[in-house]
């Protein structure tokens, strides 16, 4: 096994015109992971990937899949990676099994065709041309395509988007597989949720540049502190429990009967709450500890104002 | 709803990665295949390269509509009709099924795959020159069976058809690589309806004025029927002049839509 990352792009930058799409973004994919690439829309996502699947050619920075330069050295790449496209693809006129196994006779040792339309649940789609499949269908015939031709990496460009919970979650549990085989998975999301699920690796693009990275867990640790919340009688005492908090911790009656702790949220800290509360003959009901979300990161880091 | 979709597991390692192309000749011949049954699902495309040349083959020998000059209609229709044959396929119908997989982004996904570009024209080329074959087979057992005798090296009459079908797949891949899908359906079937009329396909060109004709022997629909017509109606040797105006037009449009092919 090879150390070196599955996807290497460094200070990318690709224009269009006088638009600057990509400007200067970093990502590194290690080998056999789950990356999620998130961004709000126009963040340049769909152009990076669309760079490393060798579509494209960057402006500038390099980029290397697989060790492989993308353009100059597609003919060599492209039986190693799969694509799914965030749309299209497929002949208006095909039968999705017939598409599939068209696509698989483009590879040496492909998946067998038919226990993949089975798993994610194509059958149904029979003799129907595939301009008349729903989007969904459409959407799992498209990630079958990506990943028939056992490929090392895969590139799934939002591949949930338009997909209902029981197709969501059959799709995860494959990309999952995927991972569990040692395939290298490269997907982007505008779901959170999908990203905090699957990832070992989350990305956050805006303005064409890598804003953070890391785990879930690393990007939801960083920045404001986690909170905890409970109701009780109106009118507390507090600044006692201030007292018996840890020095950093904050406190507040938000609204009557309604406190907010805030601070380093652990065992030792709810333990503390909650004998403050007995002393002082409180039930406190509604406790709850809410950690900051992935969405949470995501709005800090990419702002709340709706984009054009 | 089922959930046939989501408690069947693969076994653990049907993923592992074992990548690698398919052998070229696999890849292509797929494809061509693919590309062969499309085009015949396709009820438009079918009226476009079966329905239109026999029924003007029939209806042109049965009634006479158009004075076709000494002899019986149908030797006079049946290299028109052939001709037309390839330019229903290899212009009209390449033209509007390559508009319509370049804009369903179905060219893009293929440049994924291990298919190379030039292995996808080549099947391409597979599936046009297969077409075409069914279509001269029928066309001709229609004409045969109408009275037809047809004259000539058979080798002149090969050598037409591949000239005029590289001549045509040029200029409709030109088409298709540069207008957008919709411009290219319209384009497309009013090319076919001009060329029907101004190419000699079913109106003699000796109906044409000087001038006009001067400019209308140019086109490779004129070549292609009248140097069909030439061999297969007068028993004429190799038509050099016809050949090469079609040379010429496959090299230019190929050459054209080889610089200008967008593929998204």
């Amino acid at each position: 096994m090879r150390y070196e990352p599955a996807v290497q792009v460094t200070g990318l930058v690709k224009r269009y015109g006088a638009r600057t799409a990509v400007d200067g973004l970093d990502l590194a994919v290690p080998r056999g992971s789950v990356t999620a690439v998130l961004g709000p829309n126009g963040a340049g996502k769909t152009t990076t990937v669309e760079i490393c699947e060798g579509y494209r050619r960057a402006d500038g920075g390099t980029v290397r899949v697989l060790g492989l330069d993308p353009v100059a050295q597609g003919g060599e790449l492209r039986p190693r990676i799969g694509v799914m496209l965030q749309s299209g693809g497929v002949y208006p006129g095909a039968h999705a099994a017939e598409m599939l196994r068209h696509t698989a006779t483009m590879y040496a040792d492909p998946v067998d065709p038919g226990l993949l339309i089975e798993r994610l649940g194509l059958q149904a789609c029979g003799r129907t041309p595939y301009r008349r499949l729903s989007g969904g269908q459409q959407q799992r015939l498209a990630l079958a395509m990506a990943v028939v031709g056992r490929p090392e990496l895969v590139f799934l460009d939002e591949p949930t988007a338009g997909l209902d919970p029981q197709a969501r979650h059959a799709t995860w549990d494959l990309v999952r597989e995927l991972r569990g085989d040692g395939v290298t998975v490269v997907l982007t999301t505008h779901f959170m949720d999908e990203a905090e699920q699957l990832a070992d690796d989350v990305v956050i693009i805006d303005g064409g540049r890598a804003i953070a990275a890391g785990t879930p867990e690393e990007l939801c640790r960083g920045g404001a502190e986690n909170t905890l919340r409970f109701s009780g009688r109106p009118g507390l005492d507090v600044g006692s429990l201030l007292n018996a908090l840890p020095q950093d911790s904050l406190a507040a009656e938000l609204t009557p009967g309604n406190y907010r702790v805030e601070g380093r949220i652990d065992p030792q800290l709810l333990a503390t709450v909650t004998s403050w509360c007995a002393q002082h003959g409180v039930m406190p009901d509604h406790l709850a500890v809410e950690r900051r979300t992935l969405e949470d990161v995501f709005l800090e880091l990419t702002g709340k104002e709706l984009r054009a | 709803m089922s959930t046939a979709t989501t408690d069947r597991a693969f076994a653990r390692g049907a993923f592992t990665p074992r990548p690698g192309a398919a052998p070229l000749p696999r890849m292509i011949r797929a494809q061509a295949l693919l590309e062969t049954r499309m085009l015949l699902r396709n009820g438009e495309q079918l009226l476009l390269t079966v329905v239109i040349p026999a029924l003007l083959l029939v209806l042109f020998s049965a009634v006479d509509i158009v004075d076709t000059g000494k002899g019986r209609s149908v030797d006079f229709l049946a290299p028109g009709i052939l001709a037309l044959a390839v330019l229903s396929t290899a212009f009209t119908g390449q033209a509007i099924a390559t508009g319509f997989e370049r804009r369903y982004g179905v060219l893009k996904r293929l440049g994924a795959s291990p298919l190379p570009r030039w292995a996808l024209m080549a099947a391409k080329t597979c599936s046009v020159l297969v077409t075409e074959a069914l279509q001269v087979v029928l066309l001709t057992l229609i004409a045969l069976a109408l009275g037809w005798s047809p004259h000539g090296d058979p080798l002149a009459v090969v050598l037409l058809l591949l000239l005029g079908t590289a001549a045509f797949s040029g200029l409709g891949l030109l088409m298709a690589g540069t207008l957008k899908a919709e411009a290219t359906l319209a384009a497309a079937n009013l090319v076919f309806l001009l060329l029907l009329v101004g190419g000699g396909v079913i109106v003699p060109m000796d109906k044409f004025s000087g001038p006009v004709r001067a400019v209308l022997d140019l086109l490779p629909i004129s070549a292609l029927s009248g140097g069909l017509r030439d061999v297969l109606q007068h028993g004429a040797g190799m038509p050099w002049g016809d050949l090469g105006i079609l040379a010429v037009w496959a090299v230019l449009g190929l050459a054209a839509a080889g610089r200008f092919f967008r593929w998204e």
